[in-house]
């Protein structure tokens, strides 16, 4: 029975106009399984919740329940229940009343005639599921009397006393204090093992995720990451977002060099992998996974230029050469001294590189000779277009046989190197603007993606710090724009 | 793919949509025809002529618009100390205290402003003799309910912290009332002014019943060619109006007003 | 913080005190004299009721206080129903829609009083429609609609959205969600829409003078009609501000009393 997959969501989108919240989206779910989707906000993750509440319809692909599509159908005729962010509770009903809510509405079969449930059956489930959420004289209480622990509590038995085959729970320990939320996911667990229930749970925090489920579904712009259990997505991250998401962990752009060695860091260091040769990639290492000497000799040596003190262990960075390396260790060492130390080859994550470039395969020259990316036009260098060309008086390009070029209107590729582009504080100053929706540490700069309103993405290295949501702007030099032309350039010469 | 079975709420709309569009759009798009149009439903701009030949009627409206800014300016002028006194913590003034200002406006307004009229002629004003003294005290006492309560609920919900950080930052009592109050309060004053100057300029009643009939503003103009059934003429008055209340909402942002006019309860 | 006597405090209580008592003055001194029998205001001729045995015989007078509640209960009680639902609907509408409906549902609020007046006359007379009762209740409900979207908007923005989702999760249809979860949550909305609907229905002059049938008669056609053929008010409405008065007083208590309640079950 364990096998059985109960719910199966094929190829699911969500999208709100031209944006999408949700994009092919593709999972299947066990029977009792503790599925997670784990994303930073924005991410989609609630929006799927929400099509297999039936809030949302889909706008592509199927969810099927039991092997039976229900993505069109409304909420109130699917057997699934949710447990909402901030509860939702009636707040002009007492505890019971709350409870019994969908009780009251349904209707069971009995010797072949649809009847309402009895008073009495009514009573037995919801002191039952009271029981269950060990609130057992809560009945007559008002909802506004209760701690939001105990709100969370009758949400839940609100839920499950309805015997969904499905439990939905949407950040359902977001209003709870610390404490509060260990104890909470220590009761759910057990909850979820006692009643038998398939759950799935949205959180934004990773240790939540890590510690409840038996699969955790990282989600990013909208799109899966990764799909595995905790240790998988822990040990094994399928890339850098997923690094930096889940852990605390050093993310650098390195080399690799062949016969399991890899370059970053300044330093060559062995590692377990394999990779094409002198292929860029992206190296994740966990700060346990790093060994500091005490005396003896190490691979690679870092200054100690910060020391906290966590409760079990101490947290350093070290400074290796321009690099940042967090290091987590039991032992004390000494701020401002310089250590030697190792990195276990199973510790050293080599991932293949996301993006090396930002690439717009859409790009096309405008009348004034400018690249138009994602509707905002770039002045760039368009005589790279014909090698040994020169633009002649009236904005034609002139190639060194003499012919004319009129290139309005081509289109073109248009390539920006990570470092090519120039961010502003002043978002009205650059060419474009945008919003930075993700920030990567990777040891001596961050990895900025800047979001255009019209949702065209660009990814920047830079040694500034910003905050995610900050409004920037953006410059590009004509010369850093690379261009290639889709097609002949014969197409466009000028008769 | 099986049609979508999710109830729309927005439906619930459609009575009331049906109902402003009924009588509160094509009512006005009628105003607007009419005013272009003679008995006949020929096109025509005789309405205009008609309207501001001989002065009269430009008269009368300059002096709408110029009692209406008196009054609202007068409103004001007694209506913000009052409201910011009330509005002040530990001046003990309670909800009821805001109530009491309000209640006349339960009283009928044709029957208040009568007994106004009776107050003054027994002090000895009598709208006859006195005829523009009388319309703005009526036009006073009628709308200075009107200015308390928006500027109170906006004075309410000032940040007191932010009046502290202006004295904190070494501001006196008349440069943080300048820099400070004023311009948080600024909401409510516009959305005041508004309460009080259209209705003040379109408003026959009161100068009739106070005025004696002696003085005519720009709502008497309106009654008149409606007692007359000259809907073409008097749709034009409408519409002269309605550009200058349309001006008026251009000036003003409108969206504070709302938040300020839900506050009555 | 000081306690003691402060002159500022007390001109800032003045100002208040006299500031209202110049504006109950003229009802104060009608309701004075209503309970003298003259015929102008300040000869007292003694204690007497003799106004309101006159006021309580005068059909005329008796037949327009009826219809005025009349007006004000029916219109306020459409008002109420539409408005609500319409509130409730453009609350779930696209930003668009929403934004239109919104603007147009404002423009009531925003004319001016008479041109709404003049421009429902001409929709009458246009369509031939004859003044009467229903013509009067549209005028009526044209002028109280907004203030009922506008009191019930900010009790659905104060609702948690996710309430009427949760009924629908527990197997409620939308009907039902509706009716036993949305609708007690914006009932004080609802409520104070529906007062302010009479209040504003009571209080009107001019939309009732040009919508009505000539021969119906509410309190304000008929007190106008009264004072501007003759001097002075005609002394028995002195009585009738008296009694309006006390109507009022009775009406503010109970909402008062009404709305505390509702604050106080919220604090527990």
């Amino acid at each position: 029975m364990k096998e059985k997959v109960i719910i199966e969501l094929k190829n699911v989108s969500k999208h709100f106009g031209q944006t999408y919240a949700v994009e092919d989206f593709s999972l299947r779910v066990k029977k009792g399984e503790f599925v997670t989707f784990l994303g930073p906000s924005g991410c989609g993750k609630t929006t799927t919740l929400r099509m297999i509440a039936g809030f949302e319809l889909p706008t592509g692909g199927e969810i099927l329940l039991n092997g039976e599509d229900i993505a069109q159908l409304p909420p109130y005729e699917r057997p699934v229940n949710t447990v909402f962010q901030k509860y939702a509770l009636f707040p002009h009903m007492d505890v019971y009343d709350n409870i019994a809510f969908g009780l009251k509405l349904k209707k069971i079969e009995d010797g072949g005639k649809m009847r309402h449930l009895t008073k009495e059956e009514i009573d037995k489930k919801v002191k039952n599921a009271l029981k269950i959420v060990d609130l057992e004289d809560y009945d007559y209480r008002d909802i506004s009397t209760l701690s939001g622990g105990q709100q969370q509590r009758i949400a839940i038995a609100r839920a499950i006393v309805n015997e969904p085959e499905i439990l939905l729970l949407d950040e359902p320990l977001g209003a709870l204090d610390l404490k509060m939320r260990k104890d909470m996911q220590l009761e759910l667990k057990a909850m979820h093992k006692k009643l038998g229930i398939t759950f799935i749970y949205v959180t934004h925090d990773q240790e939540e995720a890590l510690t409840l489920s038996d699969t955790v579904v990282v989600m990013k712009d909208g799109m899966i990451q990764q799909v595995g259990s905790p240790e998988d997505i822990y040990n094994e991250p399928n890339n850098a977002f997923v690094a930096n998401f889940i852990g605390e962990s050093n993310i650098y752009s390195g080399t690799y060099k062949g016969d399991m060695k890899v370059r970053f860091i300044n330093h060559t260091f062995d590692c377990v992998d394999e990779f094409p040769k002198n292929e860029k990639v992206d190296i994740v290492i966990r700060p346990e996974d790093v060994h500091i000497k005490e005396n003896e000799e190490g691979m690679a040596k870092g200054k100690i230029v910060s020391k906290i003190f966590k409760g079990i262990h101490y947290e350093y960075i070290l400074m290796v050469g321009r690099n940042e390396l967090v290091v987590v260790d039991t032992r004390s060492f000494d701020v401002g001294k310089t250590y030697m130390f190792d990195i276990e080859p199973d510790g050293i994550h080599i991932m293949k590189k996301e993006l090396t470039a930002n690439i717009y395969n859409d790009a096309y020259i405008d009348k004034q000779n400018r690249v138009v990316i994602s509707e905002t036009p770039f002045p760039c260098d368009i005589t790279a277009l014909v090698q040994g060309s020169s633009l002649d008086d009236e904005g034609y390009v002139v190639g060194p046989d003499g012919t004319k070029y009129d290139f309005t209107d081509a289109d073109v590729v248009a390539t920006i190197g990570l470092d090519a582009i120039e961010i502003l504080d002043d978002d009205e100053s650059g060419i474009v603007r945008g919003e930075i929706v993700s920030i990567i540490y990777k040891g001596d700069h961050y990895q900025l993606t800047i979001r255009t309103p019209e949702d065209e993405d660009f990814v920047l290295d830079t040694e500034y710090t910003y905050d995610e949501n900050d409004l920037v702007g953006l410059n590009v030099k004509p010369e850093d724009i690379k261009l290639k032309l889709k097609g002949e350039a014969k197409q466009y010469a000028k008769k | 793919m099986r049609k979508n079975k999710i109830f729309s709420r927005k439906t619930l709309a459609v009575p009331y949509a049906v109902f402003l569009i009924l009588f509160v759009v094509i009512p006005l798009f009628l105003i607007v025809a009419y005013a272009f149009t003679d008995e006949n439903g020929m096109l025509t701009l005789s309405n205009f002529s008609t309207f501001f030949s001989g002065g009269h009627n430009i008269n009368t409206l300059m002096f709408s618009i110029f009692i209406g800014m008196l009054n609202t300016a007068i409103c004001l002028l007694l209506g913000y100390p009052a409201a910011f006194f009330l509005a002040k913590k530990g001046m003990g003034f309670g909800k009821a205290t805001v109530l009491l200002f309000v209640m006349p406006m339960w009283i009928n307004f044709v029957l208040r402003t009568a007994a106004t009229r009776d107050l003054l002629f027994w002090m000895g004003i009598s709208g006859g003799e006195h005829p523009y003294l009388a319309t703005m005290i009526g036009m006073v006492y009628n709308y200075l309910p009107f200015v308390i309560l928006p500027l109170y609920t906006t004075m309410t919900k000032m940040d007191i912290s932010l009046i502290e950080a202006s004295y904190d930052l070494g501001a006196n009592k008349v440069q943080t009332f300048f820099k400070t109050i004023l311009p948080m309060t600024m909401p409510g004053v516009v959305s005041a002014s508004t309460m009080v100057f259209m209705p003040t300029m379109s408003s026959y009643v009161i100068s009739d019943v106070m005025g004696e009939r002696k003085i005519s503003l720009i709502g008497n103009s309106i009654q008149l060619y409606f007692d007359q059934g000259l809907w073409h003429i008097g749709s034009l008055v409408a519409l002269i109006m309605l550009v200058i209340i349309a001006f008026g909402s251009l000036c003003t942002d409108s969206a504070p007003e709302e938040e300020v006019r839900g506050g009555l309860w | 913080m000081k306690k003691n006597f402060s002159l500022t405090d007390f001109l800032c209580k003045f100002y208040v005190y006299i500031l209202l008592f110049v504006m109950y003055a003229p009802i104060l001194l009608l309701i004075a004299f209503s309970f003298t029998n003259t015929k102008i205001i300040g000869n007292w001729d003694g204690f007497s009721m003799h106004l309101y045995r006159t006021l309580f015989r005068d059909k005329e007078i008796m037949q327009a206080f009826y219809n005025t509640f009349l007006v004000a209960i029916s219109s306020a009680v459409v008002s109420t129903i539409l408005g609500t639902l319409g509130a409730i609907g453009i609350f779930y509408s696209k930003k668009r829609t929403k934004a239109i409906m919104e603007g147009i549902g404002n423009i009531p609020v925003m004319n001016a009083e008479i041109v709404t007046a003049l421009s429902l006359t001409i929709l009458f007379v246009f369509f031939g429609v004859q003044f009467n009762f229903i013509t009067l209740l549209v005028g009526h409900v044209v002028l109280t609609i907004p203030f009922v979207v506008l009191s019930v908007r900010p009790k659905l923005m104060q609702m948690d959205p996710n309430i009427y989702e949760a009924a629908l999760d527990l197997g409620a249809t939308p009907a039902k969600a509706l009716r036993s979860i949305v609708l007690p949550e914006i009932m004080p909305g609802v409520f104070s829409g529906f007062i302010l609907s009479v209040t504003l229905s009571l209080d009107d002059y001019i939309i009732t003078a040009f919508t009505r049938d000539t021969a119906f008669q509410t309190l304000s056609t008929y007190v106008y009609g009264v004072t501007s053929k003759k001097g002075t008010l005609p002394p028995s409405l002195r009585a009738l501000t008296t009694v309006i008065t006390l109507i009022a007083l009775v009406i503010l208590i109970i909402v008062n009393v009404n709305s505390k309640e509702k604050k106080s079950d919220e604090k527990i």
